[in-house]
């Protein structure tokens, strides 16, 4: 009996060991800004349910690994098999796989993601690299408890970029907080913002125009801002170099009445906020030239360098297939990329707070007014170079170290510097 | 009892007698045809290797990419740019202004490191020996005593960023503190002098428990005799520590002072989480610099970085240099 008993445990484990063999395995390397990694984990292993010969790994990392990590990986022709990336989507492009060959109906990506293609390959390129998880813009939030309790009444459709300021400046002294407003450390984040005081960062021949007075126009403006101590210095004032720091932790901490970041925040505030104060999206505020934020989103493309095309492509059709992003896009409060959702609407976004729908749907309506400058920065290979430009040198300007004139005259340098260096 | 832990004892060195046997008759053999001095050789060549592929090999590496120019990560990728780095990194028209400078946040950094280590390595000599003097007394929980000084060392860097950033920031625990007093609270990471105080102060606390192991031990070598004959003499404590102490003291506090300063030039960890570099680039520190152009940029330039890396090697090595002679000039002395 007990010979039995070992020898039915060895050939169970010896199944068990010939199955895992059996399966090939996936690596997804994936970020998060709210619940979607969740919501990913829950999807993946439905999918594990209907392909037990796949095993897919979701490798959850800080957006900062995707950013710094993953593209060093892909250089030294490393990586995961898929991954989620937003900053590097296009900049990494070349280490994307081109899923076309693999894909179960390419008509069917191109249809419904085709139009967003050029955020993430390389100019030229005709590849099918990935689809975009969810489109995203930027744009402000506003705590409404704050106002009321102060008596502010919160700046309405066409109000500036001072009229919020001085709005927030306004509850800021009222209710004792340490600052009035603050936008996330990202040349990203006040790319739309200096596109809406008529900023160019594109050059006839495409490549990057020398810092304008548009972008100086808003730039001066923050910095003015900060010196008052209206904008939170921690942000950016607080870091060197190009370090990306959100501040979201602040307005939900209620330290800040008005906070400028984008609509990937939705999910994290609701959850986080609860019912602790009530808040509302307010779309972009406006400059002279408009009132635009800037469109990005999150790619989720397959790498180049993984020994399993046919599954990788297997996932990523079961993850782009419209019932599963449409459920994606409900249960993570994202803006909808597919083309097929966003036509037949009717979206059950799933969330029990009440800021949420008018909030995702001030940011359908702001996306909009995004200006053509806003339009072009996610396809333009540039982008990264003018960001980290302006994120590097405004700060410093902001600690007092240099002045707004150096400022652009160093900018224009490093920026010469990176086209320089990625041409050689 | 004693049989059961002798044959313990046998069972658990019996591999590497086994391996030992195995390996005898060849090493005897290699003897016999070199002599001492082949053995020599032998018996160092595994820890030869392992620095060969750990040390030598990157460092040849390092010095090779900062010979290239372009944006790509492999080796082959990049193109031969000869000497262009370096002269990036060092084409200034005041060194002193750092603005005039082609790689201005490189200068930004080592006026910053300059002054980092001035000041972190006279504060931490001088509270290491402070400290390793209190230590060495006969005083009540001495042992308790210098086990919590020596726990921050025990610490990852990152822990000792994050601990302090919790304590400094706004809503940071030393801002309860002084509002709890009805003092006004203080944005202390914001600030640049408190800023770069903070990264001098953080360092010394968690680094200042393995100066003072060092100059403990030194206080314990010196005889006792001769604070006893001082005692007799009824010399002043003052005389007896710069007639006696210090002096034999000497060759320890050389080595904490050399170590001291080629951990200050590295300094990067505990800095970067505490200050990420700001306010403005008020702490960025040299380390931090090759960090961000190398691999944390929007777009990385690694033959910049290495360049930098290099002339940061260099002056490190001279600071070994300067260890090396200072430790043989002591011997030199002890020897007379």
């Amino acid at each position: 009996m007990k010979f039995t008993k070992t020898a039915l445990a060895a050939l169970a484990v010896a199944g068990l060991g010939t199955m895992a063999a059996a399966q090939t395995e996936i690596r997804v390397m994936w970020y998060s800004d709210g619940v979607e990694g969740e919501v990913m984990q829950d999807l993946l292993s439905r999918f594990e349910e209907m392909h037990p010969d796949i095993h897919v790994v979701l490798d959850n990392v800080a957006y900062q690994v995707t950013q710094e990590q993953l593209p060093v990986l892909l250089e030294s022709g490393q990586g995961p098999d898929i991954a989620r990336v937003a900053g590097v989507l296009k900049s990494a492009s070349e280490h994307w796989l081109d899923l076309r060959p693999y894909v179960a109906d390419a008509d069917y990506w191109d249809a419904n993601f085709g139009n967003r293609y050029d955020w993430m390959r390389p100019d030229g390129s005709d590849k099918m690299p990935g689809f975009m998880t969810q489109l995203t813009l930027t744009g402000g939030f506003a705590n409404k408890t704050l106002f009321d309790q102060a008596g502010v009444p919160l700046p309405g459709e066409g109000a500036t970029w001072d009229d919020w300021i001085a709005a927030s400046k306004a509850v800021m002294e009222s209710q004792g907080l340490p600052a009035a407003f603050a936008i996330d450390r990202s040349g990203h984040r006040i790319s739309g913002p200096n596109a809406s005081y008529g900023a160019n960062y594109i050059a006839a021949d495409g490549m990057p125009a020398p810092v304008d007075d548009g972008t100086m126009d808003f730039v001066a403006r923050l910095v003015d801002w900060t010196n008052e101590g209206l904008m939170l210095p921690e942000v950016w004032v607080s870091a060197a170099g190009t370090t990306y720091r959100a501040a979201a932790d602040d307005f939900i901490n209620a330290q800040i009445p008005f906070y400028y970041s984008g609509s990937w925040q939705v999910a994290n505030l609701s959850t986080k906020i609860g019912d602790a104060f009530d808040w509302v999206a307010t779309g972009s505020p406006c400059g002279t030239a408009g009132c635009s934020g800037l469109a990005g989103g999150a790619g989720l493309v397959a790498i180049k360098y993984t020994q399993h095309p046919e599954e990788v492509a297997m996932v990523m059709d079961y993850l782009a297939s419209e019932p599963v992003l449409r459920e994606f896009t409900e249960r993570t409060l994202f803006l909808p990329a597919h083309n097929g959702v966003v036509a037949a609407g009717g979206l059950n976004f799933q969330s029990d707070d009440p800021n949420v729908p008018p909030a995702l749907a001030k940011f359908v309506a702001a996306s909009g007014e995004t200006l053509p400058l806003a339009d072009a920065l996610p396809a333009w290979k540039w982008s990264n170079a003018y960001y980290g430009a302006l994120v590097t040198r405004v700060s410093q300007v902001m600690a007092g170290e240099i002045s707004l004139d150096e400022a652009r005259t160093l900018m224009d340098q490093d920026i010469a510097d990176q086209v320089a260096a990625a041409a050689q | 009892m004693a049989g059961l832990g002798q044959t313990l004892g046998r069972a658990a060195t019996w591999p590497l007698t086994l391996a030992a046997r195995a390996v005898d008759p060849p090493l005897r053999a290699w003897q016999r045809r070199t002599g001492t001095g082949g053995m020599a050789a032998v018996f160092l060549a595994p820890n030869l290797l392992i620095f060969s592929v750990f040390v030598l090999v990157p460092l040849v590496l390092n010095f090779a990419y900062s010979m290239t120019g372009g944006t790509g990560i492999l080796l082959g990728q990049r193109p031969f740019v000869g000497a262009e780095q370096y002269a990036r990194l060092l084409e200034c028209q005041d060194y002193t202004r750092p603005i005039t400078c082609r790689e201005d946040q490189f200068w930004t950094a080592v006026g910053n490191t300059a002054q980092f280590v001035i000041f972190q390595v006279s504060l931490m000599v001088v509270v290491s020996l402070i400290t390793a003097l209190i230590l060495n007394r006969d005083i009540r929980g001495r042992s308790f005593f210098r086990a919590v000084f020596f726990f921050p060392v025990l610490l990852s860097p990152v822990v000792v960023g994050l601990i302090w950033r919790w304590i400094l920031q706004r809503q940071g625990l030393l801002n309860l503190i002084m509002v709890k007093l009805g003092l006004e609270p203080e944005v202390w990471l914001n600030d640049r002098v408190y800023a770069f105080a903070a990264t001098i102060g953080v360092s010394t606390w968690a680094h200042m428990g393995f100066y003072t192991l060092i100059l403990l031990a030194g206080l314990q070598a010196i005889p006792r005799d001769l604070y006893e004959a001082a005692e007799m003499d009824a010399t002043p404590p003052g005389r007896v520590f710069w007639r006696i102490t210090l002096p034999l003291l000497g060759p320890n506090l050389a080595v904490v002072l050399v170590l001291a300063l080629i951990r200050g030039v590295q300094i990067f960890d505990e800095a970067y989480v505490l200050t990420g570099g700001g306010p403005g680039t008020s702490t960025l520190y040299l380390t931090q610099y090759i960090y961000e152009s190398g691999f944390a940029s929007l777009l990385r330039e690694p033959g910049l970085a290495a360049a930098a890396s290099i002339l940061m090697g260099a002056v490190l090595v001279v600071l070994t240099l300067i260890q090396l002679w200072l430790s043989r000039r002591a011997e030199g002395r002890k020897a007379r």
